[in-house]
């Protein structure tokens, strides 16, 4: 039987990767476009300080770029090393986007990051514009095939069990790849991260007109980094609520949870700004509510219903229920294919057999499952409430500051005033981290508001991990964690030494 | 669509096709990094070695990414088992790859001797150790790996990492170690001139015979050990678990391929043809020809391995008829065919630009070259 420490080790340890791995992802996804536009002005106007400005920006991009590559080689191996499970069971769908992730986009952006550095003087000035913007390519084509196994772990479309393998098979590629809640998601990120490219950006130029370097150099990169970051924050906000939109129609778990909607409403529900939750009695202690609203942004109408959590955990007993026919059904199935009645009770059900697995936490054996595991595991299928709705507001909170944020930025941009605010000039500076908190909080509501499953009505996280000892998690999630911190500690350093020094670090004679 | 069986065994090559691809391509990259300590001599000779592969390192690193999201993809069943079940031994490569990236991009980036100089050892382990591991982990597959499978397929590993290190296994690592040392002393004996180049062209020289020497004895080793066969198995058109075989073990089996089909060993000896290659071309100066002839050896010594244990992948020790094969261990149907377009589509691009890059990238790099550009180079 799985050791459930095992599993929480296993959560603890895919997270901290996958989080590690997030703080250099956006950075290069935004800053790849600055470069790229930076340079096209160069190519345009053949002003000098336009290149200087793409190889300095560059040379903060490729520092970052290293640890983005060193962390991102974990993920692709870590779905077999510790969800062999899960690996298993749906690697027939969800290991396609991953392959098709490396062939198609990371060879290209790898391939094209190199050219970037040391092709300067061997390529033509349109020539190396072409690698920027192929190396800018690759990396947002990246993210989008990362969006949509994502995606699929949120909405799986196109697939069917097969009881031979004893997995999910896929069964419409087209489904996989057009998912509607992937595409969403995919600009959602993507443009977080031109929001943290355009934030490092703008931050680092605060700083040097504040110090009365560079002044030029930094005055243009201001303004480039305030227009791209505005436009930025707004695709985040807009998609952020189509975001919201999907999740109301696939994961009502996920939505009722983050909005603390502990009853069922008549249509449109209201919308809680703040409530005082209390878990043990689902319920809201108290709460500022504005009415209609949640009800209007959610389903985009005013008639229909949004289950409540109480009604979701009621509904989910009964799957649960059919889930545990399903794979009585599957049992018997499996030692007589040629039984007619249990594969037309297994037809019936198989839309809930994930639901029957969630019970296996309390009773591998789903026939000695009793009521009360049974009302466990439907409990179980909405995530704990309080953790779910406050950092889903402090995400949108820290949107709101940036959006404010940039619309100042660049106004000021226009009107040529940047320099003079020098308060304004340190809030841009201090900002740099926001935008990494917001997305840190994001891919946690995402991600935590998927629990108890990894892929969504599908797959339980309890059974998705390897067979592996307590023993193995505790030393691989120390080594980890301590390479990983180690290495930061590096990056951080020379990112904050060559942003000191400037792009005066481009010239030769300069130690 | 292709059928089922036909699609099967396309997969076998084109993972096959990967491994190759990455032996040739990080192969060299990983050579170069394990030769760092050895022929660089001084601080300027090692970025000399460093910046012939300073362009190239991250896009052919993608092979090995690569090969682990194709395994995922048309073979889930050995992503799941093998990571899972080898997992000290791919996180021991997964950290050592750590340095290299960061070992590449951060040790020029400041002048002290003292953080140079750890980096180097950084880019040697983030080299020498993944080669080593590889040989090792191939090794034991021709032992059987110590797993079962339950019935609802999920693999459990009963062995330890240390038993992956026995004598067999070790010598496989050898030669994987020595195959990637010499794909870049040849690489480097390509991209350097003067004292560098005459010390790579040694080393290339010392790694052909080793390597010849120890393949050698690795198949005479192999021909008395035991061997898997599968028994009896359904129909390989159709949709198959691993538990529905019989498997059972005996000596001499993993040659009954060569065997069967004679015309096979021409793959090996096509190892030897390689080396002699190199031997001859170092000495005529044609180093693009020694190139050539060491990207041949990898060929070989890959597709000898994989034709060995055809149609086996991952061999059960603990439950034989739990082993891995082309034929069970897949994805569907679906995937396969899905798939091999994407591969169809892709690989040639990526090929295509990766070849552009090295043109523009082509010619010597000089000691003369990286003094003058200090600033912009590795």
């Amino acid at each position: 039987m799985i050791d459930p420490t095992v599993v929480e080790l296993s959560r603890l340890q895919f997270a901290s990767t996958a989080l590690y791995h997030f703080i250099f992802v956006p950075l290069t996804l935004g800053l790849v476009w600055i470069l790229f536009i930076m340079e096209s002005v160069y190519v345009i106007t053949g002003k000098p300080i336009y290149k200087e400005m793409t190889q300095f920006w560059g040379k903060l991009f490729g520092i970052n770029f290293a640890l983005g590559v060193t962390t991102g080689i974990t993920m692709e191996f870590q779905f077999g090393t510790n969800w062999a499970y899960y690996s298993h069971y749906v690697g027939d769908i969800f290991g396609a986007p991953l392959a098709i992730e490396a062939l198609m986009a990371f060879f290209l952006e790898s391939t094209m990051f190199g050219l970037f550095f040391f092709g300067w003087n061997r390529l033509s000035k349109g020539g190396h514009l072409a690698v920027t913007g192929l190396l800018a390519l690759g990396t947002n084509l990246s993210a989008i095939l990362i969006l949509i196994a994502n995606g699929w772990m949120q909405d799986p479309v196109g697939a069917v069990f097969n009881p031979i393998t004893m997995r999910m098979e896929l069964t419409d590629f087209a489904a996989l790849i057009f998912n509607t809640g992937a595409q969403a998601k995919f600009v959602h990120t993507v443009a977080a991260g031109y929001v943290a490219g355009a934030l490092f950006v703008l931050g680092i130029s605060a700083w040097y007109l504040l110090k009365g370097r560079h002044l030029e150099f930094a005055r243009r990169s201001f303004r480039i980094a305030a227009s791209f970051g505005l436009i930025g924050i707004m695709g985040v906000i807009f998609m952020g609520d189509e975001s919201g939109y999907h999740v109301a129609q696939t994961q009502k778990s996920k939505l009722a949870a983050v909005e603390a909607m502990w009853e069922t409403e008549p249509a449109p529900a209201s919308f809680n700004i703040i409530a005082g939750i209390n878990e043990a009695e689902q319920k809201n202690d108290w709460s500022l509510q504005v009415p209609q609203l949640l009800g209007m942004i959610a389903t985009r109408s005013t008639t229909e219903v949004l289950p409540g959590i109480r009604e979701i955990r009621e509904t989910n007993q009964e799957r649960v229920k059919s889930g545990i026919e399903a794979i009585i059904a599957l049992e018997v199935m499996r030692k007589n294919p040629a039984d007619e009645a249990a594969k037309a009770t297994f037809e019936k059900h198989r839309q809930d057999m994930g639901y029957g697995l969630l019970v296996q936490r309390y009773s591998p054996d789903v026939r000695q499952a009793t009521p009360e595991m049974i009302a466990q595991a439907a409990h179980d299928t909405v995530p704990k409430v309080a953790p779910m709705f406050w950092s889903f507001r402090i995400m949108v909170g820290l949107g709101v500051m940036m959006l404010g944020l940039f619309a100042f930025a660049f106004y000021s941009g226009i009107r040529g005033t940047i320099q003079k605010n020098t308060l304004f000039l340190k809030a841009c500076l201090w900002s740099i981290p926001l935008p990494w908190m917001a997305i840190m909080i994001g891919w946690f509501v995402a991600e935590y508001g998927r629990q108890p499953w990894t892929v969504f009505d599908m797959l339980p996280t309890y059974l998705s991990a390897s067979s592996l000892s307590v023993a193995s998690l505790l030393g691989s999630i120390a080594g980890f964690v301590g390479f990983y911190t180690l290495l930061l500690i590096v990056e951080m350093y020379l990112m904050f030494k060559y942003a000191r020094l400037g792009p005066a670090v481009l010239k030769q004679d300069n130690a | 669509m292709l059928d089922y069986m036909t699609l099967k065994l396309i997969w076998w090559l084109l993972v096959g096709v990967l491994l190759i691809g990455f032996a040739i391509m990080d192969g060299h990259d990983m050579g170069v990094g394990t030769l760092l300590p050895v022929l660089g001599k001084d601080d300027t000779d090692r970025r000399v070695m460093i910046n012939t592969i300073a362009p190239h390192w991250d896009g052919n690193q993608v092979w090995f990414i690569t090969a682990g999201g194709a395994i995922f993809a048309a073979w889930p069943f050995v992503y799941a088992t093998a990571f899972s079940g080898l997992y000290w031994a791919l996180l021991l490569v997964l950290f050592a790859l750590f340095f290299r990236p960061v070992g590449f991009e951060y040790r020029s980036k400041l002048p002290n001797p003292a953080w140079r100089k750890s980096w180097d050892w950084g880019i040697f382990a983030g080299s020498a150790i993944p080669a080593l591991v590889f040989g090792v982990a191939f090794g034991n597959l021709f032992l059987g790996l110590p797993f079962y499978l339950d019935d609802t397929m999920r693999s459990f590993y009963t062995g330890s990492f240390w038993a992956l290190l026995n004598p067999f296994a070790l010598l496989f690592g050898a030669i994987s170690l020595t195959l990637l040392t010499l794909q870049g002393a040849t690489f480097l004996s390509h991209r350097t001139e003067g004292d560098l180049q005459a010390r790579a062209k040694k080393a290339a020289s010392i790694a052909t015979v080793v390597l010849l020497v120890a393949f050698s004895i690795a198949g005479f080793w192999v021909s008395r050990i035991d061997g898997y066969v599968i028994q009896s198995i359904p129909d390989v058109g159709t949709t198959l678990n691993p538990l529905m075989k019989e498997v059972t073990r005996a000596p001499g089996a993993w040659f009954a391929n060569y065997n069967a089909m004679p015309i096979l060993w021409l793959v090996p000896a096509l190892a030897y043809i390689g080396g002699a290659l190199v031997l001859a071309c170092l000495r005529s100066g044609k180093t693009l020809i020694a190139f050539v002839g060491s990207s041949l050896a990898c060929v070989s010594v890959i597709l000898t391995a994989g034709i060995a244990l055809f149609p086996f992948v991952l061999p059960s020790s603990e439950l034989p008829k739990a082993s891995l094969t082309a034929w069970d261990a897949t994805s569907s149907h679906m995937t396969l065919n899905v798939m091999l377009w994407v591969a169809l589509i892709f690989t040639p691009i990526v090929v295509a630009y990766t070849g552009w890059a090295y043109r523009v990238m082509s010619g010597k790099v000089t000691r003369d070259f990286i003094v003058k550009n200090d600033k912009a180079l590795y």
